[in-house]
């Protein structure tokens, strides 16, 4: 399998993981470390940044894993832009997952928000992985930005609903010259096997692990299913068709003679 | 010209037109005729989202022998949008002196309480004792008193807790969108004003003098609060003074209206049972809400709206309150003094209402983690706010 490389930098695992909606810190501690994953990303909103001893920041440790901090529940560009200088002030972490979020419910990403803080954050040498609706020409926008990845979803955020995006999915793969991590509404491994199939370069789970009755269990489970997505996908998948082709029923006679 | 639904229509027509802001006696039979198989038609609709009509069957007398089921439901839509964790949060009640006179509030300005108002210095005092049981999430409570308790005041308290808080909400008297707005800029970021009753008689006959008496004034200040851009606006009624069923449809009709127009900020609901209150028993009280019918509520609505914040006070037993931890409550107050001066003990001011959950806010975290959740001390950061 070959290694993902984000910004120049390289990983094995191309499975990234969110931290929210755990029962404790323990529990994530354990799936994270289940889920061989080296990107592990923390809302701002939930973690005392400049604070060492926070429950979650400290069970993660930094020496092994890359923090990757968002600004989920931004509602626009300054928010998120803010947000970000002060946890880079903080940590000395310039990697971002840019969220712009200003619906409260479905947490849908605002695309004229994220273009907006993205070229602000990119210009100001941050690392950006932005979170963005399955739109191939906002993943080209940003691209063109200068953002590290791009992070469409494959459907709402915590849905659990599986590639509902398949189509631009698609397109935005074959059209990236960035890493796509399809990022939001996986939620079983064989969506997560799915995504990587279809060539995404990685793919970001959190509810269906946090939320599952073992999660450390569901977290290798969705390892296995990334793994085993990317091999296929690499291996040269076999082409689908709804007919089966049995016989060259017009050219036959030609073998015949 | 055809009519395409009520968009335009305001909160008080459309509560008028279904008949929610009166005593709902056309309502009340409604419910009664619901059969079980509404009930398991609404079960079966898609679960977490609004109408009427669904809502109606899951409050009706009929949804009370599927409780279990609304339960589950609740509990697993909960843990799918928040996951297994109770945000947690404390009241600073900042003064009791009222302008206003409701019948069952300690407060009532009629009443022969002990008044007390803290100054900025005493509030922060507070504030300190507040932050040091490990609060990040903090609830300015203040009665009607505006002389003192002013959006001046309230601006340079917020500036000062800024440092010590994630996130700073209010529950005060009704203010302009202007003023909120003021607030907002200060840091303060939700602002919960429940209307108590929505019935319009019930409300006059509550509220008989004081700036409250104005029901339509009340009622329209919740999009004062979304129009200023508050993040989190918390809606409520006071369960026992009117039949809980009728209150909970305007309840939810009130936050779908405001989620369709306000669609950035967050609506939650609480639930604030009538409490013995000083010269306030609970004996005059005709409606006064079970166990088993709050469970119905608090089910009912999260099975309508799957990511509203659902938030619980001390008001509640401690029992109830750990069983209610799986029924898709969000968020718990926690050794709560309801009276200003309470957490240093320095006054001696009457308490709005009695608590009933005496544990300190260690006890509460420590159930809560009994329970298989996380409790969460900060979900916000006050950086969102310049």
């Amino acid at each position: 399998m070959s290694k993902l490389i984000i910004a120049g930098r390289e990983f094995h695992s191309r499975l990234l993981i969110g931290t929210g909606k755990f029962a404790s810190c323990e529990l994530m501690a354990e799936a994270i470390e289940r889920s061989g994953t080296e990107i592990v990303t923390v809302a701002l909103r939930r973690v005392d940044i400049e604070n060492e001893n926070d429950d979650i920041l400290s069970a993660i440790d930094r020496n092994h894993y890359l923090l990757l901090p968002n600004t989920s529940g931004a509602r626009d560009a300054d928010e998120a832009v803010r947000l970000a200088k002060l946890a880079r002030a903080a940590t000395g972490i310039n990697w971002l997952k840019l969220e712009v979020t200003p619906d409260p419910y479905y947490l849908l990403p605002d695309p004229v928000e994220t273009l907006k803080a993205a070229e602000i954050l990119v210009k100001d040498n941050f690392v950006v992985l932005p979170y963005i609706n399955a739109d191939p020409i906002l993943a080209k926008k940003l691209e063109d930005a200068g953002t590290a990845t791009v992070m469409p979803l494959a459907s709402p955020i915590g849905s659990n609903q599986g590639l509902k995006t398949r189509a631009a999915l698609e397109i935005i793969i074959e059209q990236a010259n960035v890493p796509v991590v399809v990022d939001a509404g996986l939620g079983l491994p064989s969506h997560a096997a799915d995504a990587m199939e279809i060539g995404a370069d990685a793919v970001l789970v959190n509810t269906a692990i946090a939320t599952a009755a073992d999660p450390p269990e569901m977290a290798e489970a969705f390892k296995l299913a990334v793994e085993a997505g990317r091999m296929a996908f690499e291996s040269g998948m076999p082409s689908i068709s709804k007919r089966a082709s049995a016989s060259s029923p017009l050219t036959g006679f030609l073998r015949e003679t | 010209m055809t009519n395409f639904g009520n968009n335009n229509s305001s909160i008080k027509t459309i509560l008028a037109e279904k008949g929610l802001d009166s005593n709902g006696k056309y309502l009340r039979k409604q419910l009664d005729k619901i059969c079980t198989n509404d009930v398991e038609k609404a079960l079966s609709a898609p679960v977490g989202t609004y109408n009427f009509n669904k809502l109606l069957a899951l409050i009706s007398p009929a949804a009370e022998d599927y409780l279990e089921q609304m339960a589950q439901l609740a509990h697993q839509l909960t843990i799918q949008r928040f996951g297994p964790t109770i945000r947690l949060y404390a009241p600073l009640y900042l003064s009791n002196y009222c302008s206003n006179s409701c019948c069952y509030c300690g407060f009532n300005k009629d009443n022969k309480s002990e008044r007390t108002r803290l100054t900025i210095d005493q509030a922060l005092a507070e504030a300190d004792i507040i932050a040091s049981e490990g609060f990040r999430d903090i609830l300015l409570v203040s009665s009607e008193d505006r002389q003192f308790i002013s959006v001046d005041y309230l601006v340079e308290l917020a500036g000062k807790l800024r440092g010590k808080f994630a996130s700073i909400s209010i529950e005060i008297y009704q203010l302009s969108c202007d003023e909120y707005a003021r607030l907002f800029k200060a840091g303060i970021e939700g602002v919960t004003l429940y209307q108590e009753t929505y019935d319009r008689e019930a409300y006059r006959y509550y509220h008989p003098s004081g700036p409250k008496s104005d029901y339509d004034n009340r009622l329209r200040t919740p999009e004062n609060i979304a129009s200023a851009g508050m993040r989190e606006v918390g809606l409520g009624v006071l369960l026992g003074l009117t039949d809980w069923r009728v209150e909970a449809l305007a309840l939810a009709e009130h936050a779908h209206y405001l989620i369709k127009r306000y669609w950035q900020s967050h609506v939650s609901f609480s639930f604030p049972r009538l409490r013995p209150a000083p010269e306030v028993g609970s004996s005059q009280f005709k409606h006064l809400l079970c166990d088993k019918n709050l469970v119905q509520m608090i089910t009912a609505l999260r099975l309508c709206f799957a990511d509203a914040g659902l938030v619980l006070s001390t008001r509640e037993r401690a029992q109830l309150r750990d069983h209610l931890v799986k029924l898709g409550i969000t968020k718990f107050s926690a050794g709560s003094k309801t009276n200003p001066g309470g957490y240093s003990g320095r006054c001696k001011a009457t308490e709005q209402f009695e608590i009933d959950d005496n544990r300190n806010p260690a006890q509460v975290a420590a159930m809560i983690r009994q329970q298989g959740f996380e409790p969460v001390w900060k979900d916000w950061d006050i950086a969102f706010i310049k």
